[in-house]
C-alpha cells in the first residue's frame, strides 16, 4: 500500500508538525536573548518548493505567524531556486521582510534531494543587540536602530561567510551572544532538511507536491467552514491609543465574505517619529492571530489556512510604517491590533469575542544608571516581563496578570534579585483593577521595587493604556489604567521614555485591569461575594459598581 | 544465621496492584496482579502479598525486604482529595499562585483558565519579613503580627499550611521560627515549610511544591500507618521503603514528611527496570517506553542511568499540556508521557482528521470489545480489528472479546467518515497514534538535546510490546528489548532501587568568582542532610556521593548539570569545571561560546547506596529458528496487506530461538507484535530482542 491515503499524508503531516516544534525546541535551548528563551520569540517552518509554508511552530510569540510566510516568498525571489546550491543558507534581518524589527534574524535553507530542491527549512529568532540606540522607541529612523542586513548567503558550500559574522559581531554590544544565536539558527535549520528528508525517505516520496496539496487543501477548508460561520459583513472599529508624542487612532474594516477574511487599517494615524511603528508585516501577523483565536483555532499554521485571511493598509499609517521610520518597539502597538480587529469581530459574533485586556507586554527593561559604569559600581542590564488584566469573556471572567495576545513568561522575583542589585518589596494584584461587568476583567498587578544599593538605575519604558484603558464590551467598564511613577513625586511617568530610579526611590509599577463583558448589574451575587472574600473587589466598589450590600 | 534475602515489591496504580516475590538472585518467584482497593489501597497490597506468597510457598516473615510505590500521592492531587491548605508568605507577595508565569498554556485558546493551584486567594496569607537574595535579613519576622495569622488560618478552616516566604531557601531561620510558633499554639496543625521541601529559588515553583506537599501529606501519613500496622500485623518483620520520584528509596517516615517525593514512583519503577536491563544487556543509549492503558511514557537513559530532572508537572489538565498542571520542583526520573494508550478513544474532527486520545476510555468503560459498556473505538479495539491480539488468548481466556464489536464501531466513528472499511480505519488508528508516540519521543529527545537514532527501545507495559516496533519504525529506532514479566515491570524495577535522597538548593553565582568557601559549606551541610536520611533507610551501608551544579552562559536558559570533584572545591577546579562545562554543551549544541561567562543557580547533592553489580551475564546462544506450531492471519502494518504471521508462546521460546516477523509472541499479561520488517530472538537472559533487519515487504 505505497499509495497516499488519507491516513499516511496525515501521519506525515503529524511528522512535519513534530518537525518543526523539535526545531523550535532545538533553537530556544541554545539562545542567548533572555526574550526567546522565556517568551519562545523564535518561529521555525518546513516548506514546499513552491514557497508554500506546510507547517510552523507554535511558539511563545504570534509575531513570526505570517511574517515567516511572507519572508520566504522574498528570499526566494532574491535567490531563485534554479540557482539555489547545496550548503547553502540564505538570511536577513530587513525588518520589512523579515520580522518587523531588525533583532529578528530570519534564515532559509534548502533541502536537496537528488540534487534537486525539494522544500525548504526556516527559522527566525530574537537577537540580543544590533547596535544603534538599543532596543527602545527613541530612534528616529531605521539608520538609529541598529544594523540592517539585506538579504544574503549567510552560508555557502557549508561555511558560513566570515565577513558576515565579522560584521555581525563588530556592530553589537553583545558579539558573543549574537554568535551563539547565529550558529543556533543555522543548527535549526539544518535540522530542519535533515529531518524532512529522513521524512520523505521513511515514506518514499519524492516531492511534496501531494503532502502540500493535502495539506494546504484541507487546512484552507476547513478555515473556510469556520469563516462560513460568521455573518457576512463590513465591520467598522477604532482604537483610541497613547501613542509616544499624541494619543493616535487605529482603525480596521474587517470584510467577511464566503471566501475569506480582509482587513484594511485605512484610517488610521500616520507614523510616530519615534521607533513605535510597525510594519505591516508584523501588524498582520497579530491581526491573523486574533482572528484565529475565534475563527477556526484548532486549524494548524500553513498557506492553506493563513491565505484566507488578508491585511492591507495604506502605506505611511503607523500599521504600515515605510522605511526609513523607526521600527524598534514595534509589538508596544502591535499587540493592541487584537483588540481593534476583535471589536470589528464582535459586532459579527458577539458571543465569542473578549472584552478588551491590558494586551501591551508591559515588560521592564532596566540598566544601571551611566555613572555607576564610571564610578566602578555593579553594573547590570535585565529586562522584566509582566502583564496586566485579560478581557472577560462573554461566560467567563478575565484572567488577572496574564499575557495576551502574547504568550511570554512572566519573571520570577527570587531570579531577578539574584541576577540585579534590586529589591521588589510588593508583587500583588490591584484590587478593582478588573473592568466590572456581569463577568469580570482580569486584574491587573502592582509591583514596587527600590535600588538594592545607593546606587541608581534607569528604566526604559514602551507600554501602553497609561491614558487608554481597555473597553469593556456588551456593557461592561473598562479596566484601570495602567500607572507608572516614583512613591511621592509629584506627577506620574508616561508610558514612554526613560526614568530614573535615584537610590532609596520607590519604583511603582502597576499594570493595567482588562474589560468588562456585560452589564456589572446582572453579575451573579455569588461571585460577588467571592470577589470580595479574595479581597479582588472592595466592599465600595461592590457597592458603586455592582449595587451589593451586604 | 541470617536467611537469605527474599525480597517483595508493591505497586499500588489507579486500577491495579503489581506484586512481585524475588529470591537473593532477583529471579522472579511470584507475581500477582490485584485489583486496587481506593477505600484502603493497603488492603488491595494484603491481597496480592498473600496471593504471591501463596504462589511463591513462603510466609510474609521470611521477607528480608519490602519495597513499595503508590501512585495515591499523586491521584489525591489530581482527584484533589487532599487537605485544606491555607498558604504564609512574605507580605506583598499574596498572589504568588494567581499570578504564576503569567502565561497561558495554550496559545490559540481565548476560552481557558488558569490550573487550579488547590488553595484559592482567601487561604493565601501573608507575615512582615524579608530576606535578601543573599540570605540578610531585611526586615526581621514580625512576631506581634502572628496572632493575626493565627486568627485567619483558623477561621479559614485550614488542617495544613504551607509556609514559603522569599529568599527562604537562602535563609531559613524565619520559615522555621514561624512554624515552630504556629505548631506551639497550634499543634494539631500539619506544615510543611518550603526551604525543606524544595530549597530551590523561583516563589512560584517552591510555594507550589511546599502547597501540594502540604495537600496530601495529612492523607498519605495516614495511610503510610495504616500500610505498616496492616503488614506488621501480618508477620512482616523487615522495614518498609517506598519508592520516590527519583527512582530511589527512603523510610516511612521520610516519606511521610515529604509525600510530595513519591508521586510518579511507578512509572520510575520502569524507568529503573529499563536501565537495569540496558546494564546487563549492556545498552549505552536506551529509550524506555511504557504503555498502559491510558498513557504513554518515555524515559531516555544513558550509560545505564535514567536522565534526570528537578521539575515535572501533577495534574495536567486535558492534553496534557505543559504548564496546564501544579509545577513541582523536586528531583525525579525524567519522563514524557502522553495521552495515548490501549484506551485512547479514536475518532474524525471536523476538519476530517483522524484523531486518537487524548480522551481514553481507561478500564471502564473500556474498550469496545470487551462488552463492559465502551461504545467509541479504542486504540485496544483497533488491535484486535488487526489481528494483534487473539480472542482466545487474551488475558489468559479470561475476558471475552467480541471483534465484530469492535469493528462496528470502528466503521462508525472512523470509517463512515473517511469512507474506509473496519480494517484500514484500524489500520488509520494504529498509524496516528503510533506516529503520536514516536513524535512525543523524538520532541522529548530534542529538548534533551540528543536524538533516538541510535538507541535501543525497551518496551513494557500492557500495550508497549504490542506497539514497539510500529513506534520503534516512525521513531527511527532499529533495535527492541521486550523484558521478561513486562506487565508488571514497575514493580520489578523497584527491586533494583537503591536507598536514596537528593538535594538541590539554590545559590547564585558566576562560576569564575564565586565564593568557594561559602559553597564547599552549602555542599557539605546538603551532604550531611542527605547521607542522614540514608542512613535511616540503609544503616552502614556503603554510599555513593554525587555532587554537582546547574550551569549555564550568562543569559542563556538550558542549564547543564556537571559534576564537580569529590574534594573540597578548590580555585584550581574552575579550569576543568569550565572545560567540563564546554565539553558537555559542545556535546549538545556541536559547539560551545568561548568567552561567555558561566554562572550557577542550583547545586546538588545526591547519596545513593551503591546498586547491585551486573554479574556476569549468559551470552546468547548462536541463534536457530524456531519453527512455529502456529500462525494466524494479520493486518500487516507496513503495507496494510493481510498476511499470515507466527503466533507463539513466549514461555516456549528459549534462548538463541530466533523467528522472523510478522509474528505474534503470546504471554499472560500482553503480546509483542514483531512486523514483518523486524525479526525476534531471545537472549541469554531471557529478553526478547526485536531487530529491524529486513524489507519486510514481501509478496
Amino acid at each position: 500500500m505505497t499509495e497516499l491515503t488519507p491516513a499516511r499524508l496525515q501521519v506525515m503531516w503529524n511528522r512535519l508538525l513534530a518537525v518543526v516544534e523539535e526545531q523550535g525546541q532545538t533553537l530556544i535551548r541554545a539562545a542567548f536573548s533572555p526574550i526567546v528563551r522565556e517568551s519562545g520569540d523564535i518561529s521555525a517552518g518546513i516548506f514546499d518548493v513552491r514557497g508554500r509554508m506546510l507547517a510552523q511552530a507554535v511558539t511563545g510569540t504570534p509575531g513570526h505567524i505570517n511574517t515567516m510566510a511572507e519572508a520566504v516568498i522574498h528570499l526566494m525571489r532574491h535567490f531563485p531556486v534554479s540557482e539555489m546550491k547545496p550548503g547553502e543558507i540564505y538570511m536577513t534581518n530587513d525588518p520589512w521582510l523579515a520580522a518587523g524589527h531588525l533583532n529578528d534574524f530570519l534564515l532559509l535553507m534548502p533541502a536537496f534531494k537528488d540534487g534537486r530542491v525539494v522544500g525548504f527549512a526556516s527559522c527566525t529568532s530574537h537577537l540580543v543587540d544590533l547596535g544603534g540606540l538599543g532596543m527602545g522607541p527613541e530612534g528616529s529612523d531605521i539608520f538609529d536602530e541598529g544594523l540592517l542586513i539585506p538579504p544574503c548567503k549567510l552560508v555557502e558550500s557549508g561555511e558560513p561567510n566570515p565577513l558576515l559574522m565579522s560584521i555581525v559581531r563588530a556592530n553589537s554590544r553583545e558579539p558573543v551572544a549574537n554568535e551563539g544565536d547565529i550558529y543556533a539558527l543555522i543548527a535549526c535549520c539544518e535540522a530542519g532538511v535533515a529531518r524532512l528528508l529522513e521524512m520523505m525517505a521513511e515514506f518514499r516520496i519524492d516531492d511534496l507536491e501531494p503532502l502540500a496539496e493535502y495539506i494546504i487543501e484541507t487546512s484552507r477548508k476547513g478555515s473556510l467552514a469556520a469563516i462560513a460561520e460568521v455573518p457576512e459583513g463590513v465591520y467598522r472599529n477604532t482604537l483610541k491609543v497613547d501613542g509616544y508624542e499624541a494619543p493616535l487612532e487605529l482603525h480596521a474594516t474587517l470584510t467577511v465574505t464566503k471566501d475569506g477574511m480582509h482587513v484594511d487599517f485605512v484610517g488610521t494615524s500616520p507614523c510616530s517619529g519615534k521607533g513605535i511603528n510597525v510594519p505591516l508585516n508584523y501588524a498582520t501577523a497579530y491581526t491573523v492571530f486574533a482572528l484565529r483565536c475565534v475563527v477556526g483555532p484548532d486549524i494548524p499554521n500553513n498557506a492553506g489556512s493563513l491565505g484566507v485571511f488578508t491585511v492591507d493598509g495604506p502605506p505611511g499609517c503607523i500599521l504600515n510604517a515605510q522605511p526609513p521610520a523607526p521600527v524598534a518597539m514595534r509589538h508596544t502597538l502591535g499587540q493592541l491590533t487584537p483588540d481593534l480587529v476583535l471589536g470589528c469581530l464582535y459586532q459579527a459574533v458577539p458571543d465569542r469575542i473578549p472584552a478588551e485586556g491590558a494586551s501591551c507586554l508591559y515588560d521592564i527593561p532596566m540598566r544601571h544608571a551611566p555613572e555607576v559604569a564610571r564610578n566602578g559600581g555593579r553594573e547590570f542590564a535585565l529586562e522584566l516581563v509582566h502583564n496586566g488584566g485579560t478581557g472577560a469573556r462573554s461566560h467567563s471572567d478575565g484572567l488577572s496578570a496574564t499575557a495576551y495576545p502574547s504568550g511570554v513568561l512572566g519573571s520570577q522575583v527570587e531570579i531577578t534579585e539574584a541576577v540585579a542589585p534590586v529589591v521588589v518589596w510588593r508583587r500583588e494584584l490591584r484590587a478593582d483593577s478588573g473592568g466590572a461587568g456581569k463577568f469580570r476583567g482580569g486584574l491587573g498587578q502592582r509591583i514596587e521595587m527600590t535600588s538594592a544599593t545607593d546606587e541608581p538605575f534607569i528604566v526604559f519604558l514602551s507600554v501602553e493604556r497609561i491614558v487608554h484603558p481597555a473597553e469593556g464590551r456588551g456593557g461592561g467598564a473598562p479596566g484601570a489604567k495602567g500607572r507608572i511613577r516614583i512613591a511621592g513625586a509629584s506627577a506620574d511617568a508616561g508610558g514612554k521614555g526613560e526614568l530614573r530610579v535615584e537610590a532609596g526611590d520607590r519604583f511603582i509599577f502597576e499594570t493595567p485591569g482588562g474589560g468588562g463583558f456585560g452589564d456589572p448589574s446582572d453579575r451573579a451575587r455569588d461571585a460577588v461575594e467571592a470577589d470580595l472574600r479574595r479581597g479582588l473587589v472592595t466592599p465600595e466598589r461592590a457597592r458603586t459598581d455592582y449595587g451589593y450590600e451586604l | 544465621m541470617a536467611s537469605p534475602p527474599l525480597r517483595m515489591a508493591i505497586d499500588v496504580g489507579g486500577t491495579f496492584t503489581d506484586t512481585v516475590v524475588v529470591d537473593q538472585n532477583n529471579i522472579v518467584l511470584a507475581s500477582a496482579k490485584t485489583l486496587t482497593t481506593p477505600a484502603n489501597p493497603a488492603d488491595g497490597a494484603m491481597e496480592g502479598a498473600v496471593r504471591a506468597m501463596a504462589a511463591a510457598g513462603r510466609r510474609l516473615d521470611e521477607l528480608t525486604g519490602f519495597i513499595h510505590g503508590t501512585t495515591l500521592a499523586t491521584n489525591a492531587l489530581i482527584e484533589k482529595r487532599g487537605a485544606t491548605v491555607a498558604t504564609v508568605t512574605t507580605e506583598g507577595f499574596r498572589d504568588i499562585l494567581e499570578i504564576a508565569y503569567e502565561r497561558r498554556y495554550a496559545q490559540y485558546d481565548i476560552n481557558l483558565e488558569k490550573p487550579d493551584l488547590l488553595v484559592p486567594r482567601e487561604r493565601c496569607f501573608t507575615i512582615r519579613e524579608r530576606m535578601s537574595a543573599e540570605g540578610a535579613v531585611l526586615i526581621p519576622l514580625e512576631e506581634a503580627s502572628v496572632d493575626a495569622l493565627l486568627d485567619q488560618v483558623d477561621s479559614s478552616g485550614a488542617e495544613a499550611v504551607a509556609i514559603c516566604l522569599i529568599h527562604a531557601y537562602a535563609n531559613p531561620v524565619h520559615e522555621l521560627r514561624l512554624r515552630e510558633i504556629l505548631l506551639e499554639r497550634r499543634p494539631e496543625l500539619t506544615v510543611s515549610v518550603s526551604h525543606e521541601v524544595s530549597p530551590e529559588a523561583r516563589e512560584f515553583d517552591r510555594l507550589c511544591t511546599t502547597l501540594a506537599n502540604a495537600y496530601i501529606r495529612p492523607l498519605m501519613a495516614r495511610y503510610l500507618v495504616t500500610f505498616e500496622t496492616q503488614f506488621a500485623e501480618a508477620g512482616l518483620r523487615c522495614p518498609i521503603l517506598m519508592m520516590t520520584a527519583g527512582g530511589g528509596m527512603c523510610t516511612i517516615a521520610t516519606a511521610a514528611a515529604f509525600p510530595i517525593r513519591l508521586v510518579e514512583s511507578g512509572p520510575a519503577g520502569g524507568a529503573i527496570l529499563a536501565a537495569r536491563i540496558a546494564a546487563e544487556a549492556g545498552l549505552d543509549r536506551v529509550l524506555s517506553f511504557d504503555v498502559g492503558g491510558t498513557t504513554a511514557k518515555f524515559c531516555l537513559i544513558d550509560d545505564a542511568l535514567p536522565h534526570t530532572s528537578r521539575h515535572f508537572e501533577i495534574a495536567r489538565a486535558a492534553r496534557f499540556i505543559k504548564g496546564s498542571g501544579i509545577p513541582v520542583r523536586i528531583p525525579v526520573i525524567e519522563m514524557i508521557e502522553i495521552g495515548a494508550g490501549g484506551g485512547s478513544i479514536a475518532g474524525v474532527d471536523r476538519l476530517g482528521r483522524l484523531t486518537v486520545g487524548p480522551k481514553s476510555a481507561g478500564s471502564e468503560p473500556g474498550p469496545v470489545a470487551f462488552g463492559r459498556g465502551g461504545v467509541e473505538p479504542t486504540v485496544t479495539d483497533a488491535d484486535i480489528a488487526l489481528g494483534y491480539i487473539a480472542p482466545d488468548r487474551f488475558a489468559e481466556g479470561r475476558l471475552h472479546v467480541d471483534k465484530p464489536a469492535a469493528e462496528r464501531a470502528l466503521s462508525r466513528s472512523v470509517g463512515d467518515a473517511l469512507d474506509l472499511g473496519p480494517v484500514a480505519a484500524a489500520d488509520g488508528v494504529s498509524r496516528i497514534v503510533d506516529e503520536s508516540m514516536a513524535s512525543a519521543g523524538r520532541i522529548h529527545a530534542a529538548e534533551s538535546g540528543t536524538d533516538l537514532g541510535h538507541r535501543t527501545m525497551i518496551a513494557f507495559g500492557g500495550n508497549g510490546p504490542l506497539h514497539a516496533t510500529r513506534v520503534a519504525r516512525s521513531a527511527g529506532v532499529t533495535r527492541v528489548v521486550v523484558p521478561p514479566n513486562p506487565g508488571v515491570g514497575s514493580a520489578v524495577g523497584f527491586l533494583y532501587a537503591p536507598v536514596s535522597f537528593e538535594i538541590v538548593r539554590s545559590r547564585y553565582t558566576l562560576l569564575e568568582s564565586a565564593d568557594l568557601a561559602a559553597v564547599n559549606e552549602l555542599l557539605q551541610e546538603m551532604g550531611d542532610e542527605a547521607q542522614a536520611v540514608v542512613a535511616l533507610g540503609a544503616a552502614g551501608a556503603p554510599v555513593t556521593v554525587r555532587r554537582s551544579a546547574y550551569m549555564r552562559y550568562r543569559g542563556q536558559g538550558h542549564e547543564i548539570e556537571v559534576d564537580l570533584p569529590d574534594h573540597a572545591l578548590h580555585p584550581s577546579d574552575v579550569g576543568p569545571l569550565v572545560m567540563a562545562f564546554e565539553e558537555a554543551y559542545r556535546r549538545q549544541f556541536s559547539r560551545p561560546v568561548p568567552g561567555m561567562a558561566i554562572e550557577i543557580l542550583n547545586w546538588a547533592v545526591g547519596v545513593t547506596t551503591e546498586r547491585s553489580t551486573v554479574g556476569d551475564v549468559p551470552e546468547t546462544p548462536q541463534l536457530k529458528p524456531f519453527p512455529p506450531a502456529e500462525t494466524r492471519p494479520i493486518q500487516c502494518d507496513l503495507t496494510g496487506d493481510t498476511v499470515t504471521a507466527a503466533f507463539v508462546s513466549r514461555a516456549e521460546m528459549g534462548p538463541g530461538d530466533h523467528l522472523p516477523g510478522p509474528a505474534l509472541i503470546v504471554e499472560p499479561q500482553t503480546t509483542t507484535l514483531v512486523s514483518a520488517d523486524f525479526s525476534a530472538h531471545v537472549d541469554g537472559v531471557g529478553n526478547l530482542v526485536l531487530i529491524r533487519d529486513q524489507e519486510g515487504v514481501r509478496l
